[in-house]
């Protein structure tokens, strides 16, 4: 395995940087959107159940 | 909630497209697919790179190689994921299919990165090869142009606030960009470009070296997996979304009519 790029070091390097970068933050990006919209629903579903339970209750 | 029973048409066929429209069940079939999937992709992604860097050196392009195992499945990608954002479009706009909107605006952002991948690489790639950074020629340009029809879709789906009426309009707007791809392909075909012709998907096969092909094939495979985890991801997003607004919608309208 060899990572000596020599002259085409920055572009060798660049190329695989920024698509590390890219790759990887649309993949944060796209599981933490996906955690916070769970939650969020859950959340209202909850709060909405919790709603209709105590109108049972009364 | 157990699964509603896969159904059959009169002819015994099964109707799999059909069954998966409905977004509760799309989400139930899939959600314990994809800890498999990562699993798989960052699998790939780590034999992948090890073989990027395993690799002979190219007798003319020196390590400029490498750039290629990840330029050419970015660029392979960014015109896959049109294709499915294309059909998603028709499938949303003829047949009206409850989660084919959703499929199609999933896509666009990644579709969008890869191809945005794809122009940058190549740039790196063209600079020390070609002595220049950009070249305004049928395929360096028609894929620009494919990122600007991502940008556009994205950028329309946001600025329509009536779910229906952005997802008839995209739809729109994705079919036309179809037109973009064939382009896109033959592009080094049809005009003298400074682009090289294929070199993988030939009538006559391959004229890349096995060592050089192996972790072509194998980033293309992470990439592909990669955008189907991804894709699955974000088309959940979009129903957990839509889902949470429908609920708000709901409680909007009984407030206000009390």
């Amino acid at each position: 395995m060899d990572l000596d790029m020599g002259k085409y070091a920055f572009y060798v390097w660049g190329c695989y940087g920024v698509s590390a970068v890219a790759l990887i933050g649309l993949t944060v990006l796209s599981v933490v959107a996906h955690r916070d919209r769970a939650a969020k629903l859950k959340a209202l579903q909850e709060t909405l159940a919790a709603e209709k339970a105590q109108k049972v209750d009364a | 909630m157990a699964l509603a029973a896969y159904p059959r048409n009169a002819y015994e066929k099964p109707m799999i497209i059909s069954w998966l429209a409905n977004p509760e069940r799309f989400s139930k079939v899939f959600a314990p697919v994809r800890p498999y999937l990562a699993a798989a992709t960052a699998i790939l992604f780590v034999w992948g790179l090890y073989l990027c860097f395993a690799s002979p050196e190219d007798y003319q392009q020196g390590d400029t190689v490498r750039i290629m195992y990840i330029h050419v499945p970015a660029a392979w990608m960014g015109l896959f994921t049109y294709l499915v954002m294309g059909v998603s479009s028709f499938f949303g706009l003829i047949f009206r299919h409850a989660l084919a909107d959703a499929a199609a605006k999933a896509a666009a952002p990644i579709g969008a990165v890869f191809t945005a991948l794809a122009l940058v690489t190549g740039s790196l790639w063209g600079k020390p090869m070609w002595g220049t950074w950009w070249e305004w020629d049928g395929r360096m340009t028609s894929v620009l142009v494919l990122f600007l029809f991502y940008i556009g879709y994205m950028a329309l789906h946001a600025s329509i606030e009536d779910e229906m009426r952005a997802a008839k309009s995209t739809a729109i707007l994705a079919l036309i960009g179809l037109v973009n791809l064939p382009i896109i392909k033959f592009s080094v075909d049809w005009w003298n470009t400074l682009h090289q012709g294929a070199s993988v998907f030939r009538a006559d096969g391959p004229t890349v070296a096995p060592a050089m092909l192996w972790p072509l094939l194998i980033m293309a495979l992470a990439y592909h997996l990669l955008f189907i985890w991804l894709w699955l991801v974000r088309i959940d997003s979009e129903i957990l979304s839509r889902k949470y607004n429908g609920l708000r919608a709901r409680i909007s309208f009984r407030e206000g009519g009390a």
